[in-house]
C-alpha cells in the first residue's frame, strides 16, 4: 500500500496500529483513505490492504 | 470599544487580529498569542510521517484555529485540503488559498470562488484569499464567503498596501468583513488598514520575520486597535489646498 506517497511494505494491522508503529497520535491526525475522509472512529476497524492509498496529515505552522 | 464585536461566521470575537503561526519556532507561539491578544491563528496541513513536536500542544485554549489550504493549486485540492482539516477536529473555519503561480504566490480568483461555494454549501466558515477584484469580491459574496481576504501585497513581502485603492474599493461595497491578508509587513500598515475600515488584519510574515516576535506580535496587536478605534472615531478631513489653523486667530498679542 502507498502511505503519504511512499510505498509500505510489510504491514498488516489496522489503521490504528499503522499511526501507532509511525508513532502518531489518532487524536491529531486526519486520515484520507482510498481519496476519502476516515471517521476517526474506524482506524481501529479498518485494515488497509496492498492496493489502499492512504494519506495521513496533521497541522503545522502556516499563514 | 467594549461592545465593538467582530463577528466571523456566526462566532464573535474582541481581537481583530488574526496571527499567523509559520516561519517561527513552537515555543514562541503562546507568547506571541498572548502578546498579540490574538483570538484566531491560522495553521497549515501536511503530511504526517513521524511523531514530531505538535502545534496544537503550543496554541493557548480557546484560541480558534483558522486552517488554511495552503499548496492546494485548484478548488478541488482546496476542497480536499479543508475536508481533512476539519476532520483533523478543530472547527468548520477555513482560509482557502489556491496558488498556481509559484513566483508570486498570487492567487487564483477563479478557483477560489469554486471552492468557496462548494466549502460553503459543506457547512465551512469560508475565508477566501484573493486578488482584490470587485467583480470577483460579489462572486465570493454569492457563493457563501463569511468574509473577503484581499492581499496587500504578494505573500511574505513585507511591502505594505499595494492594493490600498482596490482594498478600499471592497471595504465601500462589499456587505462582509474585508480582512487584509498577506503582504502586511509593520504595524502603521496594519494601523492604515483598519483605518481605512478593514473589519480585520492577519500578518505572518511581518512577526516572524521580526527582531523580537512576542514584541512585534504585541505591536500589531496595538496598531490595529488604535486603527481600529480612529475608524470608528471617524477621521478628520484632509483639506485639498492651503491650511487652517489649529489655534484661534483672535486675541494675539500684536494689534
Amino acid at each position: 500500500m502507498k502511505v503519504n506517497g511512499s510505498v509500505y511494505s510489510d504491514f498488516s494491522g489496522s489503521i490504528l496500529q499503522l499511526l501507532q508503529q509511525k508513532n502518531l497520535s489518532a487524536e491529531r491526525v486526519a486520515v484520507e483513505y482510498n481519496g476519502d475522509i476516515l471517521p476517526r472512529e474506524k482506524f481501529v476497524e479498518t485494515f488497509p490492504k496492498d492496493e489502499d492509498v492512504i494519506e495521513i496529515v496533521h497541522f503545522v505552522g502556516g499563514g | 470599544m467594549q461592545n465593538d464585536v467582530f463577528k466571523l461566521g456566526g462566532h464573535e470575537f474582541t481581537s481583530r487580529f488574526i496571527l499567523g503561526s509559520g516561519k517561527y519556532s513552537l515555543d514562541l507561539i503562546e507568547a506571541a498569542v498572548t502578546h498579540a491578544k490574538a483570538q484566531i491563528i491560522t495553521l497549515a496541513l501536511r503530511r504526517a510521517n513521524s511523531e514530531t513536536e505538535q502545534i496544537l500542544d503550543y496554541i493557548p485554549k480557546g484560541v480558534t484555529l483558522l486552517p488554511n489550504t495552503s499548496g492546494a493549486r485548484t478548488a478541488d485540492e482546496a476542497v480536499r485540503i479543508a475536508r481533512l482539516a476539519r476532520a483533523c477536529g478543530c472547527g468548520d473555519f477555513v482560509k482557502v488559498e489556491i496558488m498556481r503561480d509559484s513566483k508570486y504566490l498570487l492567487p487564483d480568483n477563479a478557483e477560489t470562488i469554486k471552492a468557496t461555494a462548494r466549502l460553503a454549501e459543506e457547512g465551512f466558515v469560508v475565508m477566501p484569499y484573493m486578488y482584490p477584484d470587485l467583480n470577483v469580491a460579489r462572486d465570493l459574496v454569492s457563493a457563501g464567503a463569511s468574509c473577503i481576504m484581499p492581499l496587500g501585497a504578494p505573500i511574505g513581502s513585507n511591502r505594505g498596501l499595494a492594493t490600498k485603492e482596490f482594498i478600499q474599493i471592497l471595504i465601500d461595497e462589499i456587505d462582509l468583513p474585508i480582512i487584509v491578508d498577506a503582504g502586511i509587513g509593520k504595524p502603521s500598515q496594519a494601523c492604515e488598514a483598519m483605518e481605512m475600515g478593514c473589519a480585520a488584519v492577519m500578518a505572518n510574515t511581518a512577526i516572524a520575520t521580526a527582531g523580537n516576535i512576542p514584541q512585534m506580535a504585541e505591536a500589531f496587536g496595538k496598531a490595529i486597535e488604535a486603527g481600529r478605534t480612529a475608524y470608528l472615531a471617524g477621521l478628520g478631513r484632509v483639506l485639498e489646498h492651503g491650511a487652517a489653523a489649529s489655534s484661534p486667530l483672535t486675541g494675539f498679542l500684536a494689534d
